[in-house]
């Protein structure tokens, strides 16, 4: 069995973090004068995730840049500001392979849609899996979005540009998003309407692009492990500081790995109304409290298995990212004819 | 791996202290504190490994004891705790 790596989330603001021996230790101000100093052994970690306001000692930063450890830094809403990483690694014929793709429209246009095809089945799955825990009118209405979703792996079919693709995964998108209603329960208290973003403007979209943003993390982290160039993506086009292909690869794991776990929280009343709060320009924001625990949310459906339709065994959620990036790398080396999304069965 | 690390180092000397003392910081880079000499640690074959000799360059052989239990996976999930709380949980995620 291979131990899971964790990692280290600092939210709370006022915290700084310092190098001591071979430990992480967390100092607040308020803390108790008595009380023992919080330490965290860094073997145990391969990422820190820092939030606003928290300040990480540039000796700890040195540190987990030598030993290949991350530290990602996010504004306290969870929107990502920065990531220091130490020398680049990672295979250089890698690289060339991969920009050489993304120069050819016909290769990007087969990786664009393997990925797509793989958020479309992830994302009826969910409708299909909530379907069955479900009954009466709801269970009709989830049943017939993932029918329709399901026709639109036709058009995907016959794209023959990643500009198309795009457009179908639009639509999938809105048929997915418009049966939001049936996902939540007691979706009218929850206030949802569709996907809105850039302000969320109700709960259920806050948590979504909240976990998002954790999850392009951990996408993110997993290419430059395996030494892909992150920001030069296939379906998502080239734009400074767009991680292209860390956006491209979070596609598929979106379904599964976010939406549902944002569903789950709501639907058990893990997450109450009292965890947001709404803010004068209409948007919602989680608090301190909301936000510790997403992150333990987050943190334990990492540890659970998923079934990998092509590798053909279960795979840790916190691994997939790693598993597909692996993949990818693979297909672009040429060892693997196509690129095979992830895909539950 | 889960592993219990367990040390008496004997202090009636200043290089004794100094020893405790290291022996202590070397645990706190891979485990949790849950006694005075005692610590929890959760972590991978290599790391084992670096650990002994870690501690192996430090203690006096002739003075010192330290045990190192092998635990079975995941048995310090199931730990039945009288007393004082346990600081933190060794696989759960860690939020400050």
């Amino acid at each position: 069995m291979t131990e899971l790596l964790n990692t280290l989330y600092i939210q709370t603001p006022g915290t700084s973090l310092h190098l001591d021996g071979d430990t992480v230790r967390a100092f607040h101000p308020d803390d108790d004068a008595d009380a023992k100093p919080r330490r965290v052994p860094l073997v145990r970690i391969d990422h820190l995730v820092a939030f606003g306001g928290v300040n990480v000692s540039q000796e700890l930063q040195l540190r987990c840049a030598a030993d290949g450890r991350s530290v990602t830094y996010l504004t306290s809403n969870g929107r990502f500001r920065m990531r220091t990483v130490g020398p680049a690694t990672g295979n250089p014929l890698l690289r060339q392979a991969q920009h050489r793709a993304a120069d050819d429209p016909a290769h990007r246009l087969a990786i664009s849609v393997a990925m797509i095809a793989g958020k479309i089945h992830n994302s009826r799955q969910v409708l299909l899996r909530t379907a069955r825990d479900s009954s009466g009118f709801r269970q009709t209405a989830l049943r017939a979005s993932a029918e329709l979703i399901a026709g639109r792996l036709e058009l995907l079919r016959t794209a023959d540009s990643t500009g198309e693709v795009f457009g179908v995964e639009g639509i999938t998108a809105r048929d997915y998003f418009a049966a939001l209603p049936h996902l939540v329960t007691q979706a009218k208290e929850w206030k949802v309407a569709g996907r809105s973003k850039r302000p969320p403007t109700d709960p259920v979209n806050c948590l979504l692009s909240f976990l998002y943003g954790m999850l392009r993390g951990a996408v993110h982290g997993a290419l430059e492990q395996v030494g892909l160039d992150p920001y030069i993506g296939f379906l998502h086009g080239v734009r400074a500081g767009k991680p292209a292909l860390a956006l491209d690869l979070m596609e598929e794991f979106r379904p599964l790995l976010a939406d549902r776990l944002a569903f789950t929280l709501l639907n058990r009343r893990e997450l109450g109304i009292k965890d947001f709060d709404h803010l004068p320009n209409g948007a919602y924001q989680l608090t301190d409290d909301g936000r510790k625990k997403v992150f333990t949310a987050w943190q334990q459906s990492r540890q659970r298995t998923w079934p990998h339709a092509y590798l053909g065994r279960e795979v840790e959620a916190a691994l997939l990212p790693l598993v597909q990036a692996r993949l990818l790398a693979r297909h672009l080396r040429g060892e693997l004819a196509a690129y095979q999304p992830w895909m539950v069965n | 791996m889960d592993l219990l690390v367990t040390y008496d180092v004997e202090t009636t000397t200043p290089a004794g202290q100094r020893r405790l003392r290291k022996v202590a910081k070397i645990c706190e880079g891979y485990g949790h504190r849950v006694q005075k000499s005692v610590f929890e640690v959760v972590c991978r074959d290599a790391d084992k490994v670096k650990l002994v000799a870690a501690i192996e360059a430090v203690i006096d052989p002739a003075r010192d004891s330290v045990r190192i239990y092998r635990l079975p996976a995941m048995a310090l999930d199931d730990v039945e705790h009288l007393g004082r709380p346990r600081a933190m949980d060794p696989r759960g995620p860690f939020v400050i």
